[in-house]
């Protein structure tokens, strides 16, 4: 078994608990190992359980789910695995969506492409378990050894009697029986799996197509109210005083509600007024007689503007603190035969999920229950208790669909917002909906960034020395969220000379996490100037990452952290140069194809997009994707459809002209029109293909997004000789 | 304002101002939440249903506006051979992933099937530009379109 399966196992000191259902059948509990102080804190029989898997005398099996679902398809992913160790029939499952309880399920986190690595054992064992107890169950009653006992499809078999029995007979009997040791389960080989590996719809997808309420802001309960929540015209703005006589006056409206926050609007509570009425669309028109007067003093000079000034300003002074020296990378640069420099920068962009940020929420007697479309419930608790000193042991919080995450949702901003109404109004369920606009206006956006590259270029082609000048923000000691650097990013690790370093300026704009944070941007700006350095030296993109890369070797990054494998770099370079058959140019004059690369979220891609260009307008024909997640691809059904859409979004993010700009603080833009989002009619053809090493499985949500920009940007120079070197794409026409 | 509408081929009543557009109508008023709100503005198709068989952002209708036309949202789609075979459709190459917009991609794709039962791909892509799907599921949409319309077999997953 590769090593670093053992370390998603669960603990060995986990212990499986088990309980009879009302009515019979078997619900198999994982008790969660916690710290000894931990435990006694609670106090002796308080152990907290985790339940996941449970069988009714009938044979349905039903497995909780535990994860919130933002599309990127965890809530069929993970209970398939519990099931194929079960060796159930994927036919008689049933799929329930957990509530908030990490106590007992563990982790509940949708973000980082991180659930099927940290689940995938942890999953199955829990599914072996069960396994282990139905037929400990069934050789009890027919009085043989259970190694003689065999499983398919729901049913326990034992040959030599030609007996056999349903799930459901034996379930009653498996519940009285003591779990098994963790060390006794045996683990199917991959070749055994029935589920795994097996194109499986989403549990969800029935009652979609027939337009049932299942996503947040479908929650409906009896006296409910719907708000609206008007916060400040720019970020950072403070509210001073408001005139609410004629919007309480507006047809519908029950209350209106100004809102002090506690002047933290990134982690904390922003001011606002809330306005709660009979229906959504009457409370929002009633924003209009709403006279708010607010301190924008905070928000002066953060223009879109003064920004690109300032890292002008940085870039020309050449300073910026060190992040990360390898060997003798000014030395070096002075000293290449050839030195090559270019500036890239992107803008802050919106994650635009199409369901804009709601949540509900209903306070009475001292109990608060919440229906989130969250990916983070955990920290909407943690930060409940920071801002309202809310018990988290009072409150109840439902997971409810998310009509997508991007990493919106991993920030509970509006959750704080509807609690603050709903504590306002005890007994009254209350559903906060944001407007496009708001949520266009109030994102916590993928933040700018500019890059100062340079790089030398030695007698013989070869890349002899790198250096990257970072301008993002922060305040001058930490960066804001998301607007980090990443240290080991190639070619860190692979040229001996190097020096990656950073600028920063502070913004009051609000910032956070995009799909492959990071990395989306990152990827864009050096792999479009190493395809630079490639052409310079004489070579192209592909070949250049394969000369770099070099012997098969797991580089551990600086700090600690997931060692990037370039055995595998080279795999999903070879296949997709074979794939997209890259040595063949397109004929055409003006179209071309260009490549990138890049390593995140443990995943391995590399990308290869042919475009072609006239005037001002380009037109993506076809990308081909080579993609290694690892060993397994739980549901292909769904996985085809992750590398499809991340690809579709990247493209949107260079071509659609993508960019959040700032005014004072205040944004401009406003909805689709000018924040544009991928649509049909631009869709290329995507050719997936996989690597298959023997590695544990990793995510998809975000690693296959990152090169399709620069694979897109780097077939636009091939095609018209024009380097994009800023985001989004904008072509003069011709 | 009293109005009497014809929804799903029921009539119903509501009191509402004349301006509230029919999506809220039918998400508050009458609980069909299968229309999604996702831009106010007529540009996602979110809230797409069909008055008198054509498909229409109901964001953008006035509720005064409507008088007795027939309005047909997705909770009732299912219940036509064409909506019924893009259900179906739908789930065979599991379009979705979020989920959020397919509501409005069936409302639309069931009227484009309406008035041209055999699209080519350049028709299907001119009749479903104004429905975005943010995650992207483009691909799949238009498969099962063609699926549902008899133009191709199930080619797979990877639609």
């Amino acid at each position: 078994m590769p090593r670093e399966l053992l370390a998603g196992r669960l603990d060995r000191r986990a212990v499986l608990k088990a309980s009879l259902l009302a009515g019979g059948g078997l619900a198999l509990d994982v008790l969660i190992p916690f710290p000894v102080n931990a435990l006694e804190a609670q106090g002796a029989g308080a152990a907290r359980l985790s339940a996941f898997v449970s069988i009714a005398s009938d044979g349905t099996v039903t497995i909780m789910s535990k994860n919130p679902e933002i599309g990127q398809g965890i809530k069929t992913s993970l209970p398939m695995i519990v099931a194929d160790e079960l060796d159930c029939d994927w036919g008689q499952v049933r799929i329930a969506q957990a509530d908030l309880d990490q106590a007992r399920y563990g982790e509940q986190y949708a973000g980082g492409s991180t659930a099927t690595p940290r689940d995938w054992m942890p999953m199955r064992q829990t599914g072996a378990a069960a396994r282990a107890m139905l037929l400990q169950a069934a050789a009890l009653k027919w009085g043989v050894d259970a190694g003689e006992l065999a499983t398919s499809k729901g049913r326990i078999h034992h040959a030599a009697s030609g007996r056999s029995a349903g799930y459901g007979e034996v379930a009653s009997a498996a519940a009285a029986l003591t779990p098994p040791e963790l060390s006794t389960l045996t683990l199917k080989r991959p070749d055994q799996f029935t589920v795994i590996g097996r194109p499986v719809v989403g549990v969800d997808s029935h009652r979609i197509v027939r337009g049932e309420g299942i996503f947040g802001v479908d929650t409906r309960l009896p006296g409910m109210l719907y708000a609206v929540y008007e916060v400040a015209p720019a970020h950072g703005g403070r509210l001073v005083k408001a005139e609410i006589a004629a919007a309480t006056r507006s047809p519908g409206v029950k209350h209106v509600l100004p809102i002090v926050g506690n002047g933290d609007a990134d982690s904390g509570l922003a001011d606002g007024i809330a306005i709660v009425a009979s229906s959504w669309w009457l409370a929002n028109e009633a924003r209009s007689k709403l006279q708010v007067e607010w301190d924008l003093s905070a928000a002066q000079g953060h223009s879109s503007s003064v920004y690109r000034a300032k890292a002008d300003a940085a870039i020309a002074s050449g300073a910026g603190a060190d992040l990360r020296v390898d060997g003798d990378p000014t030395g070096q640069l002075a000293a290449a035969a050839r030195r090559i420099t270019a500036r890239y920068d992107y803008p802050f962009i919106a994650h635009a999920p199409l369901e804009p940020q709601n949540c509900t929420a209903r306070y009475a007697d001292g109990k608060l229950e919440i229906w989130a479309p969250t990916q983070t419930p955990q920290r909407g608790l943690d930060q409940l208790h920071k801002v309202f000193g809310i018990d988290p042991q009072a409150v109840t919080l439902h997971l409810r669909r998310c009509g997508g995450g991007f990493g919106r949702r991993l920030v509970n901003d509006y959750m704080m917002q509807v609690v603050a109404i709903a504590r306002e109004l005890p007994g009254v369920p209350v559903q906060l909906l944001w407007s496009r606009h708001d949520d266009i206006r109030r994102d916590y956006y993928r933040p700018g960034g500019w890059h100062h590259f340079e790089a030398g270029i030695g007698a013989k082609g070869e890349l002899v020395a790198f250096s990257d000048h970072f301008v993002t923000f922060g305040d001058g000691k930490t960066t804001a969220r998301a607007a980090g650097f990443n240290a080991a990013m190639p070619p860190a690790g692979l040229v001996e000379h190097l020096r990656y370093s950073q600028s920063m300026m502070p913004t009051v704009v609000t910032t956070g996490a995009l799909r492959a944070p990071g990395s989306n941007a990152l990827c864009f700006a050096s792999q479009s100037f190493l395809d630079e350095v490639a052409l310079a030296a004489g070579t192209d993109l592909p070949h250049l990452m394969l000369t770099l890369l070099g012997a098969r070797r797991e580089i551990a990054p600086p700090g600690g952290g997931v060692p990037f494998d370039t055995g595998r770099a080279r795999d999903v370079i070879e296949k997709v140069i074979e794939t997209s058959d890259w040595a063949r140019r397109p004929a055409q004059p003006g179209r071309a194809k260009g490549f990138a690369f890049y390593f995140s979220h443990r995943g391995y891609f590399a990308e290869v997009v042919e475009a072609s260009v006239a005037g001002s307008a380009v037109t993506v024909h076809k990308v081909w994707v080579a993609g290694d997640i690892g060993s397994q691809i739980i549901n292909p059904m769904g996985a085809d459809n992750q590398v499809r859409g991340a690809v579709i979004d990247g493209l949107a993010q260079a071509l659609a002209g993508q960019a959040i700009e700032f005014v004072d603080g205040a944004v401009q833009q406003s909805n689709f029109d000018n924040f544009p989002l991928a649509r049909m009619p631009a869709t290329p053809e995507v050719d997936i293909a996989w690597v298959r090493p023997d590695k544990s499985p990793t995510g998809l949500g975000e690693p296959a997004l990152p090169p399709a920009i620069p694979a897109l940007t780097n077939a636009i120079f091939a095609a018209t000789g024009t380097r994009i070197r800023s985001l989004p794409v904008r072509l003069a026409s011709a | 304002m009293r109005y009497r509408l014809n929804v799903n081929d029921a009539t119903r009543e509501v009191d509402v101002p004349p301006e509230m557009p029919l999506l809220w109508v039918l998400r508050d008023e009458l609980g069909l939440v299968g229309a999604k709100y996702g831009c106010g503005a007529g540009l996602c198709g979110a809230c797409t249903v069909h008055v008198n068989g054509a498909a229409q952002r109901s964001c953008q209708l006035k509720v005064a506006d409507i008088g007795q036309a027939k309005i047909h949202t997705i909770e009732h789609i299912g219940a036509t051979p064409v909506g019924e075979r893009l259900q179906q459709a739908w789930l065979k190459i599991d379009v979705m992933q979020c989920g959020y917009c397919q509501a409005g991609q069936i409302m639309s794709a069931c009227a484009l099937l309406g008035r041209n039962a055999r699209p080519s791909d350049a028709e299907i892509n001119s009749a479903m530009a104004g429905n975005i799907c943010r995650c992207g599921c483009y691909h799949r949409i238009r498969s099962a379109i063609r699926i549902a319309a008899g133009l191709a077999e199930e080619d797979g997953h990877a639609a």
